[in-house]
């Protein structure tokens, strides 16, 4: 960790271009290899491009759905930012809001008929937050004391979530007289307010989609999350640990102790999914929600630099990837959700591990004095 | 000065120029540098030394000028150029793999083909041989993180040895070695000079430039100020042309008012988990309004004592007592808990501990303070506050460029050293402990350091000052306690004690 990096391995870029130019450019060259792939497969790829784009921001409908993806991507990316902030690899997202799932709807079963929507509505997502925050607690403990590595123990939390969710779901939770695993619905005061509705109150007409108020979570989640790294001591704390150890505890900062704090909060974000999901749209538990988005957010923190206003926007991105590549292969069978598989892969390709190839050419366009 | 250039140049400099954003590091240098020669070069902190040497080793690229090897134009896109052409660089900050070994450090780079095997066999007898013929020796299969500082600089000075380096470029390599070490280096120098190799050092110790250079360069503020031969100049002279005004490292402090204690260690021990006794039976005591040094060849308990004073590790055996809080193993401490009482502590290690590279200097400022009004109020930083107290230390401490903004490892290492220095004690502090106060730091900031201290000293502070250098602890110190081998082996007035007898208790233990 001490080995100091020569200063000129990086030469500075004007900051616009770093976060302005540098990301277009990486997606644009993204999309080149997609069109030239498409004409492989023999579709047209100015066409393939022209559905991908309608189909992901043409109708209010679709800019509702891609916005209710992007909510996921944007809870999953935050949370692997902040402990990657703090130096910790999460890649536990997955598990972690699988058990907020869990939290969130064991919340809304024990009191739907006790309490009143708003209320009832607070308490679950306190709750997905708080199971996601001690899924994630677990490994962050067996690093911080027994110095188990948390990329490790976090993998392995997904299967384990993913294993006692399925048996919790056949075995408890499910629905009597059910066929399918999944727990009985919640009463309609535990619905988050569909985008639609809220809209509509103050005279704004959509069409029905997905999307709803997690989204507004996720958004103000993300302003939260800037606030606290960047203007709370604690996240000065988390931030320090994760450049130099050594300083953190030279400054008093108890490893053991931000690792757990960075951690928790990694998971009670990643819960937000399940806020989204099951309080959103499924209003009953089910399987398998999380479906690869705790995944996603490590790319999504990747190319949004792990900054909040980063993440949001690499959300949008793949949030538009998921609903225009869904329409896309809608019609175009021949663009299978494989390939929309492989679009967002070089994506991530082209903007996580290749972020840096177009590097020297912006050098050299945007001169070196500045 | 024409004079001065007459011999075959080795590496010529034709108008290096190289700005970071507003600030202009290297202007227009011209320079030679002589063949088989060895030449110092010199100036403050933040004159561009270590920018110009990065160019010539081709980590930086020059915005304008030209590199001359050997009289032909070369381009220095990068390291890997430079050692092409026989240019080797110790840096002024370390270049290893901690978990490497050395022989596995050595080798970085250097491989000699894809099965490691024959090239270790290689490398070993190469390691024993420039051991050997040097005396740099160093175990080639321990791990560079157990080494300590002064035998990783050893390492450093070896790797670029192992790769055949005609030109050799020393930042401040002394700046982390014992006078021994200093002086079995300086015949290290002394003999690739004999063989031909070309040695430029650049250190803020002008005695080192007298005794081992044979030419000198003065820099200031990005530009060539001065050349001259060492036996045509001085120390002093030196000095005035860095600085551009008379330098006075005498201090001619007060006698100390020795008030109540403020620290104070009984039979303090540290054993590591191998079962080593770093520390062994530490007595000590600082009170207010004294400066206590502490002499030693490093690498003799001096790092884990700070350690264990400021709350960084807790004690084995034995028990602190900082200002009424008795620390020991049943009742340990963090250093967090330490500052609230009052000990402020300057790590020795600035890049390892002090400061974390990537924060701007601003949060720098702050570190270990970050829970403190006026910076932070309910856990919330106040940016402006904290950019203001960070502008006001850099204003009292002259740290360079004052930029708060400025990424905290894009200031030089002087000026890195400044900033930590003044963070610590602007806090006032009623214990303040020191490692390495002046490493790497520019005579003129030594003089600005040294008065610094006193103050805080006359103020009432109790300062513990550990230094490898001898000198700075015969001038700051008013008691001083030799350390070797974990224990403290013996006490000195200041004014009863001078360098030889201090360094004959040193070697004696
Ligand atoms: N990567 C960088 N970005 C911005 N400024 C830089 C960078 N590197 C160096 N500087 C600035 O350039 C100037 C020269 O720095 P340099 O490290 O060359 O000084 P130096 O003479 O080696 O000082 P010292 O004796 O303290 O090591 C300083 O003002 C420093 O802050
Ligand atoms: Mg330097």
């Amino acid at each position: 960790m001490s080995l100091v990096v020569p200063r000129s391995v990086r030469r500075p870029l004007p900051r616009w271009v770093e976060i302005g130019v540098l990301p277009l450019v990486n997606v644009a060259l993204a999309f080149l290899v997609v069109g030239i792939i498409a004409r492989i497969i023999g579709v047209d790829s100015f066409h393939a491009l022209k559905l991908l784009l309608v189909g992901a921001f043409g109708s209010s409908e679709s800019i509702g759905y891609t916005l209710y993806y992007a909510t996921n991507f944007i809870f999953t990316g935050l949370a692997v930012a902040v402990a990657f902030h703090a130096g910790l690899f999460n890649i536990g997202g997955e598990g972690q809001a699988y058990i907020g799932g869990l939290g969130c709807g064991l919340a809304v079963l024990a009191l739907d008929r006790y309490l009143p929507g708003p209320l009832l509505i607070l308490l679950a997502i306190l709750a997905a937050a708080a199971f996601g925050a001690a899924w994630a607690a677990v490994p962050a403990w067996m690093q911080a004391w027994r110095g188990s590595h948390i990329v490790i123990t976090t993998i392995m939390f997904n299967f384990v979530a993913s294993a006692l969710m399925v048996y919790l779901m056949v075995n408890v939770l499910i629905a009597p007289g059910s066929m399918t695993p999944q727990s009985r619905g919640f009463a309609d005061s535990a619905s988050l307010p569909s985008m639609q509705a809220v809209l509509k109150s103050i005279g704004i007409a959509v069409a029905p989609s997905a999307l709803n108020l997690a989204f507004v979570l996720a958004l103000l989640s993300s302003v939260a999350v800037w606030i606290f790294l960047w203007r709370t001591s604690w996240g000065y704390a988390l931030r320090t640990m994760g450049h130099n150890a050594e300083a953190a505890i030279y400054a008093g900062t108890s490893i053991r102790r931000m690792t757990m704090l960075a951690m928790c909060l990694s998971g009670a974000l990643a819960g937000g999914v399940a806020v989204n999901e099951l309080l959103g749209v499924h209003h009953r538990i089910v399987l398998d929600f999380p479906a690869g988005y705790g995944f996603a957010g490590i790319a999504v923190a990747l190319m949004g630099r792990s900054h909040p206003l980063g993440i949001v926007l690499a959300a949008l991105l793949f949030g538009a990837l998921q609903q225009g590549g869904a329409e896309l292969s809608f019609e175009i069978p021949a663009m299978t959700r494989e390939m929309v598989v492989v679009i967002q892969g070089l994506v991530i390709l082209f903007c996580g591990a290749l972020a840096h190839l177009p590097r020297p050419w912006l050098q050299a366009l945007f001169g070196r004095r500045g | 000065m024409q004079s001065l250039t007459a011999a075959a140049a080795a590496i010529e400099l034709r108008g290096i120029d190289k700005s970071f954003g507003a600030v202009h590091a290297v202007r227009g240098v011209s320079l030679a540098i002589p063949r088989g020669s060895i030449t110092g070069i010199v100036g403050e902190n933040g004159a561009g030394k270590s920018t110009l040497m990065s160019i010539l080793y081709g980590l930086y690229r020059a915005d304008a000028g030209q590199i001359l090897i050997d009289d032909r134009p070369v381009d220095m896109a990068s390291p890997r150029d430079a050692i092409a052409h026989g240019i080797g660089m110790v840096h002024q900050h370390f270049m290893l793999v901690d978990t490497f070994t050395v022989l596995e450090n050595l080798m970085l780079g250097a491989e000699g083909g894809p099965l490691l095997a024959g090239g270790f066999a290689a490398a070993r007898a190469e390691l024993a041989r420039l051991g050997r013929e040097y005396g740099l020796s160093v175990d080639p299969d321990a791990r560079v993180a157990d080494l300590s500082v002064g035998e990783q600089q050893r390492v450093e000075i070896l790797k670029v040895l192992f790769r055949g380096a005609r030109m050799l470029i020393l930042d401040e390599p002394s700046a982390v070695l014992t006078p021994q070490e200093t002086d079995r280096l300086f015949e290290i120098l002394k003999s690739l000079r004999a063989r031909g190799v070309t040695v430029v050092l650049i250190t803020h110790k002008l005695r080192e430039i007298m005794a081992v250079a044979d030419r000198v360069i003065v820099m200031r503020q990005g530009a060539v100020v001065a050349e001259r031969l060492t036996v045509e100049t001085s120390t002093g002279e030196l000095a005035e042309l860095m600085v551009g005004r008379k330098i006075r490292l005498d201090l001619d402090k007060a006698p100390a008012e020795r008030g109540q204690t403020m620290l104070a260690a009984r039979g303090l021990s540290l054993v590591d988990r191998r079962g080593v006794r770093l520390l062994d039976g530490i007595d000590l005591e600082l009170r207010a309004g004294e400066i206590v040094g502490i002499a030693g060849v490093s690498g003799n308990g001096q790092t884990e004592l700070l350690q264990v004073l400021s709350g960084i590790r807790p004690p084995t055996a034995g028990q602190v007592e900082v200002c009424g809080r008795v620390i020991d193993p049943a009742r340990p401490i963090d250093p967090a808990e330490m500052r609230a009482l009052g000990l402020a502590h300057v790590p020795e290690d600035r890049l390892r501990q002090g400061l974390v590279a990537a924060f701007e200097a601003s949060e720098t400022s702050i570190l270990g303070y970050q829970d403190q009004p006026p910076y932070c109020r309910n856990h919330l930083l106040d940016a402006p506050a904290v950019g203001r107290h960070c502008a006001d230390l850099m204003q009292r401490f002259d740290v360079r460029p004052q930029t708060p903004g400025l990424r905290s490892s894009h200031f030089s290492g002087g000026n890195q050293q400044k900033l930590i220095l003044a963070r610590e004690m602007s806090r006032i502090p009623k214990v303040l402990l020191v490692g390495q106060p002046t490493r790497g730091v520019d005579i003129g900031a030594i003089e600005f350091i040294h008065r610094e201290l006193v103050k805080s000293r006359d103020a009432g502070c109790a300062i513990l000052v550990v230094s490898v250098e001898l000198e700075e602890i015969l001038s700051l110190a008013d008691r001083i306690l030799v350390m070797s081998g974990g224990r403290i082996i013996g006490e000195v007035a200041a004014d009863q004690a001078d360098e030889r007898a201090l360094g004959r208790m040193m070697a004696d233990a």
